[in-house]
């Protein structure tokens, strides 16, 4: 079950992520954009985490150090450019590594086969964003090199193999490199060269590991059910 | 290939017939996310269902309103299971549905071009330009890839200058 928590806390968080756009985001089709994204990582949590147990109990119940998501995707929204550089990196992953899910017949290929299709618009909507604001005004584009730059510590976390998801993670990962690659250069923008991981945080957020910002974040999520058992609406 | 006894082939038209509860001028049927009626013992019947997005909330609606009307035809045990695959598209909303949806001001999801989706030649397949549902015009632009539903895209008639959604391609 290793896997299906880790992929399912993948879309949680970052889909609990994105929600905390709603009110923020700078014009209205954004706020519904980062929103509708959000419905489908959500959609997705929700059968990966029933596969691994009772979704609630799980997304609700669970302390910090019990979730398996990467760290890219519990990174704070930062400004726009920020949350639009941790969408270009996680969603060209997370487009890649559905495909591959999907071509196979292991217990994910259904819900792959269903959720590649909606991946493929958040990858498109992050690459035009990408597009737009690096080869857009001196201020969009040193924004969106900052965040390409302050995240890329956290994306080599994505292509460490987990128990249970067969794929070829090499493959993944030098593919993910090129597409990258070909964005952020069309965008006049710089690849960054230092090392995916950092020596002190990231690269353990499937081992329970996480940032100083998750648990703040954990506590809002699941204030609410804390508070009043079994509310609903 | 499936053989339907009459009284299941009654109940799927029943459950066909329920609308959308977001796109009430589309019934399930016409959307395309029946998959299967089965009459398991006397009184005794499972529907399944494919969501059109994962995380689409409309489902539960969907849910319930199909085991009221089964219920409401003599049924006594009815269950609504979710099936993923295969994978619902937009392809599997039959021909009335699209023309239901145009006339309703939406534009309907073009049809995928085979050919094009299997040579993976991007992860969103381009086609024909999209219709404006107002005027008819086929000279319309992109707002945003997401508009009031996962479903749907928000576009401008560069004609008539309407703002139209746009059931995307999935």
């Amino acid at each position: 079950m290793t896997a299906a928590l880790a992929l399912g806390d993948d879309a949680l968080v970052l889909s609990h992520r994105l929600g905390e756009w709603a009110g923020h985001a700078p014009v209205l089709e954004e706020e519904v954009a980062l929103a509708n994204i959000a419905l489908d990582l959500l959609g997705q949590a929700r059968i990966l985490l029933s596969l691994a147990g009772d979704e609630d109990e799980l997304a609700y119940l669970r302390e910090e150090r019990a979730f398996r998501n990467v760290q890219l995707v519990e990174q704070p929204n930062g400004d726009f450019a920020h949350t639009i550089a941790r969408q270009l990196y996680f969603s060209v992953h997370q487009h890649g590594l559905y495909e591959q899910l999907a071509a196979g017949n292991g217990e994910f290929a259904g819900l792959a086969a269903k959720a590649v299709k909606e991946v493929a618009y958040h990858r498109d909507h992050a690459e035009q964003w990408t597009l737009r604001l690096g080869d857009g005004t001196a201020e969009s584009h040193a924004r969106m090199q900052h965040g390409v730059d302050a995240l890329w510590r956290y994306t080599g976390e994505l292509f460490q193999p987990v128990e249970g998801v067969d794929v070829d993670w090499q493959a993944l990962h030098s593919r993910w490199l090129d597409s990258l690659t070909t964005v952020l250069e069309r965008a006049t923008l710089t690849v960054p060269t230092g090392p995916q991981t950092g020596a002190w945080t990231a690269g353990a957020g499937r081992q329970g590991i996480h940032t100083e910002p998750f648990g703040r974040m954990v506590a809002e999520m699941q204030h609410l059910h804390r508070s009043h058992p079994g509310a609903s609406w | 290939m499936v053989t339907w006894t009459p009284l299941e082939e009654e109940l799927r038209s029943l459950a066909g017939s329920v609308p959308d509860p977001e796109l009430p001028v589309l019934t399930l049927e016409e959307l395309g996310v029946l998959r299967g009626v089965e009459v398991l013992a006397p009184g005794h019947v499972t529907v399944r269902l494919t969501p059109t997005y994962t995380g689409c909330p409309a489902i539960e609606t969907m849910s319930t309103d199909i085991e009221r009307v089964l219920y409401d035809h003599g049924m006594t045990e009815v269950s609504v299971v979710t099936v993923l695959s295969p994978a619902w598209s937009t392809d599997d909303i039959s021909a009335e549905g699209r023309r239901k949806l145009a006339e309703f001001g939406i534009a309907p999801p073009r049809p995928h071009d085979a050919a094009t989706a299997s040579a993976g030649a991007g992860p969103v397949p381009v086609a024909l330009s999209v219709r404006c549902p107002h005027c008819g015009s086929t000279d319309t632009e992109l707002l945003s890839r997401f508009s009031s539903t996962a479903c749907k895209a928000l576009r401008r008639c560069v004609a008539c200058r309407e703002p139209f959604d746009h059931f995307k391609e999935l």
